[in-house]
Formats: structure tokens, C-alpha cells, sequence
């Protein structure tokens, strides 16, 4: 190897990534304000694609990155949902100040189910979680408190108090339910940027580094002293915090919850895997890019019923043999942007003089 | 008596779920493929048998030897065409598109064939009865758990004892080496889903027949299907029948307990069998 | 023209090229060793002679026939068997079947048969019903090529067979191979062993760095030379 008195840098930002985050804090500020200037149904599908987003990127987290498969993540968005059901309606708490809880209950569970599900290998761990997510929707259809296997609805009072809920009213002068609206939204939106914001920080940190040697192979990550399975089960545990409190802010604003709703494959897994495959799995990006995807179809073919979701799940297999990277993954092979800068880039130094390998084997 | 019936029913229905298995526990066994779809191409089997029975008039059991080459088609055209693409290291690709795969056949027969239950019709057998010893059982759910039986021993005569058994289990070893002894992996791979989607025909037919089915009750089948498998212990067809045995028991006796209680009884059973033995209680090394 | 030749053979793993014009000539019923140290781009030969890489359609000939494309199935079924480095036995079948699996993709008439690899390595009889991998190296290695020998090759190519192997059991594995060139198969030994690629071969060719240093009769061969060959000059 030869030397040279260049200097090697590592670089994680890009231009695009600066202008990028210009035009991102222009479009957060502009989303925060939106209560102001759209209608109520507008803000509803807004809150639906954030919490799209959020479940898309927890799954990616999970999926795209450590490499967990999981087809049940409906489990922990229905135990989240109930959880705040429960506190709501047996334990008289303020449905916001249920998030948190519903999230912990929710990390709380994933702590067992991992006890069961980690001890199955890689494809088998998919369905495992499929498994857990019926038990536990079998288990809540148990629970006569809360409506049994029909299930039961938030009371009134209970959004139209909701912490911000009166503040909301009149700063805006509206309705009750508006309000509710306009504070569930916000409350997204918080989330998305509180959720995103983490997975870029864990990403970029050396946990992250850590994480995409576990995803890369296994066998070198063990190697280098990184504790994968570890690694794993906190990534696990962490995005069901997340998708369980998601599920809780989901449901404060459905305000009605049965078991098959609230433990749908299709609604909390089969959408999110589509969104995430379709935009670009393991990238920060992907989700965004399948979240308006899968919305822009959905509003075009939701009529379809049954021909919605065959089309999907065919854009998703197409997508999975033949750009498995995604469009977001297509986009970047052809102009080298990133917006999330999480790939470290050799900078300067020598031009790589002389590289063997082993050719026997 | 009440409970000695109750087990035999449920070992009965284990016969099915050991059907529901055998086909899934093939394809792994050889591709280290997790088809998420087969539950969903046991309901589009029963399905075809349905439309085979009603549109020709056929009987069921003739209807299903009529599906049997179709389905092998349509399996060995879906391995070489579709999921021998996905094969290699990376497990989301193959997972990814079988689930994909499942969507695309629920909603499909959903919008050929609505959301209406439906059933196979097999004529008088369906309440036909024998006794065995202090108990009866109907014929069909013998013949269901016979049929089990005969596909177990079916497979593991072709696996033991033919150049294409020999095939299989060099390609499942090591597909590389298995080339350079003429064995042409891909084809080997289509071939073994074919011979699963045989076996998916064959639970079809007693999936169809001896309850309601509706074109959303796959992804439940898969879920039987996978516990049997896990409970037997991988790679071995015998321990997937007992593992089958294992949940249809404790399905029939939680339903005798608290009708509530059926499915989740035996969810119940494979996480304790998961929790205990978790490679098994047959394990084979593969 | 020779029954097997390649002709300016390239190969690169990625952006690592390891073979650069590569010429090799095998004539019908003779045999060949192809010696050289780790890394010299033997075993890339071997694995572009069997379509484990693929090459470009005339740098691999076969019978006056381009087969520079074929993948290793098509090649087994042109008459070239593979002894691959390591044995490579299938684990999950007993030796016979491990024998009979040789067959699989070329049905061909010959010399050899169940039993005529049974006489050849008397050993495997008895072991005939015990998994490939329960055997001992030595016996592993009469497994493989007994194997290779089965679908009646027209030439059997044999990768690093005496590796990791103690010098009695090499002895005996070698000995085997005056009655397989009986059979009238033409023979690619890969060794690293230089004395006993010299003691088997009719010609040798020595390799280094993806290239053909030397080529000849073993007789006409001077010790430097192969020492020059093998390590390069130094």
C-alpha cells in the first residue's frame, strides 16, 4: 500500500441533504400550521398518513434494518389501543396522558413475546409473530370489561375534555370534536418528528453502525465484539413502544375499538409492509416515499374494495423481485441523493493501490 | 367417554392440520423457503374443487384428482417463474413476496367468489359414521387423518427411496455441489413445490368438505400449519403429524371446556411446546 | 486440437480479476496436473471448466465444441464430472447414495457402476449405509471421486484431492488412479503436492498470479525451473 500525505475524512452529509433540510423545516412548520388553513377532513387524512408513516418506519426499523421480519407488529398497535382503552375507561385517565402507558404496556409485552418469538429462525420468526399478535387478539376478545370479542367505544366526555381539547376550542373557535382533531393531529406530528428524528439519531450513532453490520452479516458483527441479539431485543422492545402508543393515538381518534379491528393483519402489517417495499426498504426516506404512494392509491382505488389490495400486494411483489430497493432505492441510483445522510462516505485520501482476495474457494 | 371422544376428534383433526403442515414443511425442508402464502393456496385449492364439483358435476374425490395436475402446474410454474427469483441469503425477498402472494390470492377470490361462505358438498358420506371401539367418529374426518397418514408415508418413500428423493436432499444440502452432479436446482425446487401443492390439493379437499370455508380464513391455516411444524420439530414429517395431533387435541378440549377457548388452546399449546423444547419434540437435524 | 482445451481464459471475482489468458490443453485420454501455490488461480480454472463461472462461449472447448457458457449441469452432461476441493460429500445421504447421486445427471454406459467403484475402494462396501460425512477424510475422498467416476466421465477433473490428508492415505488414493485412466478418462489433477502431481501426470502445467508460467513433460522439467515457475523469481 502505498502512502500518501492525503487525509481520509468521513462524511456523512450531503448537499442535498442541506438543502433538504431547509425545505423539511419549511414543510414542518407549514404542517403545524395546518389546522389553520385546511378543512377537517383534509386534516383527518393528514393524520392518517402520519400515522401511516410512523407505523411504516417503526416496521422499517425492524425489518429494514435488524433484519426482524415481523408480521404481527398488529399485536402490539392492538394491545396499545386497548391498554388506552382500559386506563380510559376503567381508570378515568386523560387519553392523552394514556399514550405514554400504552406504549410501555405495549414495550412491556414485547419483553415475552421475544422470550418466544427470538427462538425462532429468521423466516419461522415471521410467523411467530403472527402467532402472538392472534393471541393476544383472542386474549382481548376475552376481556368482558371492555366489549368482549365486539368491543366498546371511548365515552363522549372523554375526547371533549382531553388535554388541549378546551385550549384548542378556543383558540380556533370550533367544536369539540374539531378540537379533538386538530390535538390528535398535532400530537402525530409530534410523534412523526419525535419517531424519525430517533431512528436518524440511532442510525448515525454507534449503536446504528452496530446495527447495519448485524443486518450486512452476522457472522462479522459477532466477530467485532457487537452483541446482535441484544441489539435485536432493544430494537424489538423499542419499536413496539413506539407502535403501541401509535396505536393508542390511533384509536383515540376511531374512538372505537373491537379485536378484529384492533388486531388486523391487514390494516397495521399488510399496509405498512407495502409502503415500506413500494418506497425502499432500509432507507429513512422509503417510508415517506411509499406513504404518499399508498395514498395517492388508495384514494384512487378505494372504491375497488378487493381489487385495492390485489393490486397492491401486486405492486409489492413487482417491486420486491425487480427493484428491491424500492423507488426511493431507483431514485437514488440515478442522481446519488440522500436526504437522510446515514451512509459514511470515504472522503480525499489515496485512490485504493493494491486490493486481493483469497480466490480460492 | 365424553373426553375419550373428545380426544379422538381431536387427534382426527390433527390429521388435517398434519396436511395443512406437510406441504409447508416440504418446501422449507428443501428451499429454506416460508411460503406465507399456503394457507391462502389451500383455500384457492378448495376453491377450484368447488368450482370442479359444481361446473362438471364431478364428485369431490374426483374433482381433486382432476385439481392435483393443475395445482402441481400452478406450483411448479410459480417456483420457476416467481419465488426461485427470491432464493439467497437475504430472507425478506422470499418472505416479502409469499406475503404479497397472500394478499393477491385472498382478494382475488374475493372478488371471483365473494365473501359468502361456502362448502364441498360429499354427498352422504358427510354424516356418515363407524364405531371405533367405545367411541364413533364420521368417516370423513377418518379418511381425512387417513389420507394424512398416507401422504406422510408417501413422502418419505419418495424422499428414501427414489433418484429424485436423493436429489432433493443433495440440493437441500448444498445446491452448489448438487449442480456439478447435474442436478439442475432451480428445476429440482419447482418440481418440490409442485409436489407440495399435491399435498395442498389433498388438504383442500378436507378443508372443503367437512366445514364452511370463505376466502379469508387462509392466513388461520398457515398458522396451524406452522405450529404443527415447529411442535414436530423441523425436517421431520412424522413429528409434524404429531405436532399436528398436539394442537387438534388441544383445540377440541379447550372447545369442550369453553367454545371461546378452541383456537387459542392451541395457540396456547405450541407456545408452551415453543417455550420448553424449542427445537421440537422431534428434532432432526437437517 | 485437443479434446479440452481453454484458450486466452480470463476470470474475475467482482473487480478482482484472477485468471488473465489462461491456455490449457488436454488430450483425450491423458492426464494433466495443474500445479501452483494458494491463490494462483487454479481452482478459478477448474471452476470456469465447470460453469461454476461463466466464460465466454470459445474460451472453453470441448470436443471441438464451445461450452465456455454451459452451466455445471450442462457440463456433467457433456462427460465432465467435478472432484471439488473438500469432498463436498452431501451430509444427508449415506455413502451409496452419495455414490448414486454421480449419476443423477448423465446416465452414461461405462466401466463404472456401483459395484466396479465398490472394487475400486473396497472400504466403501462395508460402509455403504453410513452417512457420507461419518467417514474419515481418506474415505471421504474415495466417496467423492468415486462419485465423479459414476456417471462414466469422459474427463474427470480433481481439486487439491490430497489436501489435509496424511501421506499413507495419499498414497492409496492415488494408487486407484492407473485403473480410472484404464477406463479411458481423461484426467485434471489440481494439486498443491508437486511430487505426486509429477509421479501422476503425463504433462504439467504450473500456474502463478492467473497466469501459466511453464508447461511440459514432468522428465523435462529441472527443479529451478518449477521453482521459478511456482514462487516467481526471486
Amino acid at each position: 500500500m502505498t502512502t500518501t500525505s492525503q487525509k481520509w475524512t468521513v462524511e456523512t452529509r450531503t448537499a442535498a441533504s442541506t438543502v433538504f433540510a431547509v425545505i423539511a423545516a419549511v414543510a414542518v412548520i407549514a404542517a403545524f400550521a395546518a389546522p389553520l388553513f385546511v378543512s377537517r377532513s383534509m386534516l383527518q387524512d393528514l393524520f392518517f398518513i402520519l400515522t401511516m408513516l410512523m407505523l411504516a418506519q417503526n416496521w422499517n426499523l425492524l425489518a429494514g434494518y435488524a433484519g426482524l421480519v415481523s408480521v404481527g407488529q398488529q399485536a402490539f398497535v392492538g394491545a396499545g389501543a386497548y391498554a388506552m382503552f382500559a386506563v380510559v375507561i376503567l381508570g378515568g385517565l386523560d387519553p392523552v396522558l394514556a399514550l405514554p402507558v400504552a406504549g410501555i404496556f405495549a414495550a412491556a409485552l414485547a419483553i415475552p413475546t421475544a422470550f418466544f418469538v427470538f427462538r425462532l429462525d429468521g423466516a419461522y420468526f415471521a410467523i411467530g409473530t403472527w402467532v402472538i399478535a392472534e393471541v393476544f387478539g383472542l386474549l382481548f376478545a376475552q376481556w368482558k370489561a371492555l366489549g368482549g370479542g365486539t368491543g366498546t367505544s371511548l365515552p363522549r366526555d372523554a375526547t371533549r375534555d382531553m388535554f388541549g381539547v378546551p385550549f384548542v376550542k378556543e383558540l380556533f373557535d370550533t367544536k369539540s370534536s374539531a378540537a379533538a382533531d386538530i390535538v390528535t393531529y398535532w400530537l402525530a406530528l409530534v410523534l412523526a418528528l419525535a419517531t424519525v428524528g430517533f431512528i436518524y439519531w440511532l442510525l448515525r450513532s454507534k449503536q446504528g453502525i452496530g446495527l447495519a453490520s448485524v443486518r450486512d452479516n452476522l457472522q462479522a458483527a459477532r466477530s467485532v465484539g457487537v452483541n446482535a441479539s441484544r441489539l435485536k431485543l432493544v430494537v424489538y422492545v423499542a419499536t413496539a413502544f413506539g407502535t403501541g402508543l401509535l396505536g393508542a393515538l390511533i384509536y383515540i381518534q376511531t374512538a372505537r375499538i373491537s379485536p378484529d379491528a384492533a388486531f388486523s393483519v391487514t390494516d397495521w402489517t399488510a399496509y405498512v409492509i407495502f409502503i415500506v417495499v413500494i418506497g425502499g426498504i432500509g432507507t429513512l426516506e422509503g417510508p415517506f416515499v411509499g406513504v404518499l404512494v399508498f395514498f395517492i392509491l388508495q384514494n384512487l382505488f378505494a372504491d375497488y374494495g378487493s381489487w385495492y389490495l390485489l393490486i397492491l400486494g401486486l405492486i409489492g411483489i413487482v417491486v420486491m423481485l425487480f427493484a428491491p430497493r424500492g423507488l426511493w432505492g431507483l431514485f437514488t441510483d440515478k442522481t446519488g441523493i440522500q436526504l437522510f445522510p446515514i451512509r459514511r462516505r470515504l472522503a480525499g485520501g489515496p485512490l485504493v493501490a493494491h486490493s486481493r482476495e483469497d480466490t480460492h474457494g | 367417554m365424553i373426553w375419550i371422544d373428545t380426544i379422538i376428534q381431536g387427534i382426527l383433526l390433527g390429521g388435517l392440520y398434519a396436511l395443512f403442515a406437510a406441504g409447508l414443511s416440504l418446501v422449507f425442508g428443501i428451499m429454506r423457503l416460508v411460503n406465507l402464502a399456503h394457507g391462502d393456496l389451500i383455500v384457492l385449492g378448495a376453491f377450484l374443487i368447488l368450482v370442479l364439483v359444481t361446473a362438471l358435476g364431478l364428485n369431490p374425490f374426483l374433482a381433486t384428482l382432476v385439481a392435483i395436475p393443475l395445482m402441481f402446474a400452478l406450483g411448479w410454474g410459480l417456483q420457476l417463474v416467481i419465488l426461485n427469483r427470491t432464493l439467497g441469503d437475504d430472507i425478506l425477498p422470499p418472505l416479502l413476496v409469499t406475503f404479497g402472494l397472500s394478499i393477491v390470492i385472498q382478494n382475488g377470490l374475493l372478488e371471483g367468489f365473494s365473501a359468502d361462505s361456502q362448502r364441498i358438498s360429499a354427498g352422504a358420506l358427510e354424516t356418515a359414521s363407524i364405531p371405533l371401539g367405545p367411541v364413533t367418529v364420521g368417516v370423513m374426518p377418518l379418511l381425512t387423518f387417513l389420507s394424512a397418514l398416507a401422504v406422510i408415508v408417501a413422502l418419505n418413500q419418495l424422499f428414501y427411496r427414489t433418484s429424485l428423493g436423493r436429489a432433493f436432499r443433495a440440493t437441500s444440502d448444498d445446491p452448489v455441489t448438487a449442480g456439478l452432479m447435474g442436478i439442475e436446482p432451480n428445476r429440482i425446487f419447482a418440481v418440490a413445490t409442485g409436489i407440495a401443492f399435491v399435498v395442498v390439493t389433498i388438504a383442500a379437499l378436507y378443508l372443503g368438505t367437512r366445514a364452511n370455508f370463505d376466502p379469508t380464513i387462509g392466513p388461520a391455516r398457515l398458522i396451524y400449519a406452522f405450529e404443527a411444524v415447529i411442535i414436530g420439530g423441523l425436517g421431520s414429517l412424522w413429528g409434524t403429524l404429531a405436532g399436528g395431533i398436539i394442537i387438534g387435541v388441544a383445540q377440541t378440549v379447550g372447545a369442550a371446556i369453553n367454545p371461546e377457548w378452541q383456537i387459542l388452546a392451541g395457540h396456547v399449546a405450541f407456545l408452551v411446546v415453543l417455550a420448553v423444547r424449542p427445537r421440537g419434540l422431534f428434532p432432526k437435524g437437517l | 486440437m485437443a479434446f479440452l482445451e481453454t484458450r486466452a481464459l480470463t476470470a474475475s471475482y467482482g473487480d478482482f480479476q484472477a485468471l488473465f489468458g489462461v491456455d490449457i490443453a488436454l488430450e483425450a485420454g491423458e492426464t494433466i496436473a495443474i500445479i501452483g501455490a494458494n491463490g494462483a488461480g487454479k481452482t478459478t480454472l477448474l471452476r470456469s471448466i465447470t460453469g461454476i463461472l461463466r466464460n465466454g462461449a470459445d474460451q472453453v472447448l470441448f470436443d471441438g465444441k464451445p461450452i465456455g457458457t454451459a452451466s455445471p449441469p450442462e457440463i456433467v452432461r457433456h462427460g465432465i464430472a467435478m472432484v471439488p476441493e473438500g469432498r463436498r460429500l452431501f451430509p444427508s445421504l449415506t455413502v451409496e447414495e452419495n455414490l448414486l447421486i454421480g449419476r443423477y445427471g448423465r446416465k452414461a454406459e461405462g466401466l463404472w457402476n456401483l459395484d466396479t467403484v465398490y472394487d475400486l475402494f473396497p472400504v466403501l462396501r462395508q460402509r455403504r449405509n453410513s452417512p457420507g460425512t461419518a467417514l474419515s477424510g481418506g474415505q471421504q475422498q474415495m466417496v467423492a471421486i468415486g462419485r465423479a467416476l459414476m456417471s462414466n466421465p469422459r474427463v474427470l477433473l480433481c481439486d487439491e484431492i490430497s489436501l489435509g490428508l496424511a501421506p499413507v492415505i495419499i498414497r492409496d488414493i492415488y494408487a486407484a488412479f492407473p485403473r480410472i485412466r484404464q477406463s479411458g478418462a481423461a484426467i485434471v489433477v489440481v494439486e498443491q503436492d508437486i511430487g505426486q502431481a509429477l509421479k501422476v501426470a503425463d504433462r504439467v502445467y504450473c500456474m502463478m498470479e492467473g497466469r501459466v508460467t511453464l508447461s511440459g513433460k514432468p522428465a523435462d522439467l529441472s527443479r529451478d525451473a518449477i521453482h521459478n515457475a511456482y514462487f516467481g523469481t526471486a
